[in-house]
């Protein structure tokens, strides 16, 4: 391998070529708009940020998203469990479908929504006359969100469960531990850094969903407006500036995130 | 008993969350017939964005495959990067999983742009970036930038640099080393990363949308497409091209399973 980068001459200028493209693609991007945002300085970055209709925005934002995450946490946890342990017809069918969300355009993932829930559909139709409002209303956003993130907690406990060692397990009933008490005590840590890391990354995806969302929600200014797409809006409305300091906020959180889980995973690898 | 209760579960979650709008799609866009379907994706508009997601799908997987086997092998085997720069690039690998694409969008837009120095500098040279097809290729390479790097960095830290180290002190040749001893070790997780990168920039929509301005039969692309439909109410016509975006999701869903279990044997 090192005489493939040793080389002549051409290692040089190749070497150089690909930190390049790196540095420019992913590097650059995020100072310009860390630079932009501020690029009028303090004040109008506060104000773009105080605009009510901007943090109502985030604030909407990171409440559903907790919702789906959580939402996610259980779903996860359960479905990760059953596809490792229990043995049924359709099994491994299921195990690919759990990627779908991940091969399926978010696009086509909103309008799939939408055609399910919305006012013409046999559910949509069905909670209407109830009463509940779905799309158009934040349940929609809900339901949008967990199927983008569906993915993440089951593949994230998946391999823990299987690398587990059952000894622990059937030591515990052996002990005449009940079910229930070696699920929590035995088998539920042992899923633990998975769920978190999985909740984790489900959470950020969720603020950041754009696709599956906007299709949805309806988008009304300080009821259905989730951040992402109030940054569309704000680009759409030729004001850069605004899109710029509230993407930084939603940025900031994301970053701090990503950083969580890499400290979570660092940890779990040097053990 | 609670076994029973459990699988019964995850197939009711199954069922609403993923089956039913799966075959709500396939049914949907045969609310009017085949003549319906066939008109919805046969309009010029629908075969144009075809057409652009196509191309955007070809460069960006081609330029993705080979950045992304490169620097993955910097980031694992290279000695002239310290070991403080590699954890920071290491990290930095992963920044576009953080970043909404809308947001990813509009940094090309605001380094890029029609207003900004560079733009106006690629303007003036007869090259138009943003609302045009380069700004799309770059924020679809932007959003699938880490999907490479993360498949084939951990193959190339189990196999270590040993047969490597041995092939190249036995006098081989350095290209005649990667395709002998690393090709066939990385191969899997190469198709694999391929495949998710496939997915990801045939469904690319955000970023995509605010870098083109999403002008029909210009800069429109599948997703964009659906969006503007739906936005204009005319939902059958939506589903067409969603179908046509779906069977190609679940085409590559199938490939995603084939490939993981040729990496595993592997």
């Amino acid at each position: 391998m090192n005489a493939l980068f040793r080389g002549k001459g051409w290692s040089f200028g190749f070497r150089s070529a690909i930190m390049l493209y790196f540095v420019i693609l992913i590097v650059l991007p995020i100072v310009g708009i860390y630079t932009q945002s501020f690029s009028l300085g303090w004040t109008p970055f506060w104000e773009s940020v105080s605009d009510p209709l901007a943090w109502k925005a985030v604030l909407l934002t990171v409440k559903l998203a907790i919702i789906a995450t959580v939402l996610n946490m259980f779903l996860g946890t359960m479905i990760g469990w059953v596809l490792i342990r229990y043995r049924f017809p359709g099994r491994r069918l299921l195990n690919s479908l759990v990627d779908l969300p991940f091969a399926l355009p978010t696009a086509v993932g909103g309008l799939m929504i939408l055609l399910l829930l919305g006012p013409n559909s046999l559910v949509g139709g069905l909670a209407e006359r109830l009463g509940i409002e779905i799309v158009f209303h934040e349940p929609a956003i809900i339901v949008a969100m967990l199927f983008v993130t569906f993915p993440f907690v089951i593949r994230a406990i998946q391999p823990l469960l299987e690398e587990m060692d059952k000894s622990e397990e059937e030591a515990a009933y052996t002990l005449g531990a009940t079910r229930a008490k070696t699920f929590f005590s035995v088998i539920f840590p042992t899923m633990l850094p998975g769920i978190m890391s999985g909740a984790m990354l489900a959470f950020s995806r969720a603020l950041a969903e754009f696709g599956a969302v906007v299709l949805v929600a309806g988008n009304i200014p300080g009821k259905t407006l989730i951040a992402s797409v109030y940054i569309f809006g704000e680009i759409e409305s030729s004001n850069p500036q605004g899109a710029a300091a509230v993407s930084v906020l939603l940025l900031t959180l994301s970053f701090l995130i990503l950083w969580t889980v890499n400290l979570i995973q660092g940890r779990r690898s040097d053990q | 008993m609670m076994r029973r209760i459990w699988i019964t579960l995850t197939y009711i979650v199954f069922s609403l969350l993923l089956i039913a709008p799966l075959i709500k799609i396939f049914t949907g866009s045969w609310a009017d017939g085949w003549s319906g379907f066939i008109e919805g994706i046969t309009r010029p508009q629908s075969l144009h964005a075809l057409m652009m997601t196509g191309i955007i799908v070809v460069v960006v997987t081609g330029l993705n495959t080979v950045f992304g086997i490169m620097l993955a092998m910097y980031l694992v085997r290279a000695e002239w990067i310290g070991r403080r720069m590699k954890r920071l690039l290491n990290s930095l690998v992963d920044l576009p999983f953080a970043v909404s694409p809308v947001i990813g969008g509009l940094m090309i837009v605001l380094i890029l742009g029609p207003n900004t120095i560079i733009g106006t500098l690629f303007e003036d040279a007869g090259f138009k970036i943003v609302y045009a097809l380069p700004g799309m290729i770059l924020a679809t390479l932007f959003v699938t930038f880490p999907l490479m790097v993360r498949e084939v960095m951990p193959v190339l830290q189990e196999i270590g640099a040993q047969q490597e180290e041995a092939a190249s002190t036995l006098g081989a040749y350095s290209w005649y080393t990667f395709w002998k001893v690393t090709w066939p070790s990385i191969r899997w997780g190469v198709i694999y990363g391929v495949v998710l990168t496939v997915a990801r920039s045939l469904g690319e929509f955000g970023a995509v949308l605010v870098v083109s301005g999403n002008i029909m039969n210009k800069t429109q692309t599948a997703t964009t497409l659906v969006y503007q439909d739906v936005e204009n109410f005319n939902v059958v016509a939506a589903n067409g091209v969603a179908l046509v975006l779906a069977a190609f999701s679940v085409g590559l869903l199938l490939l995603m399973e084939w490939a993981k279990k040729r990496k595993e044997v592997h």
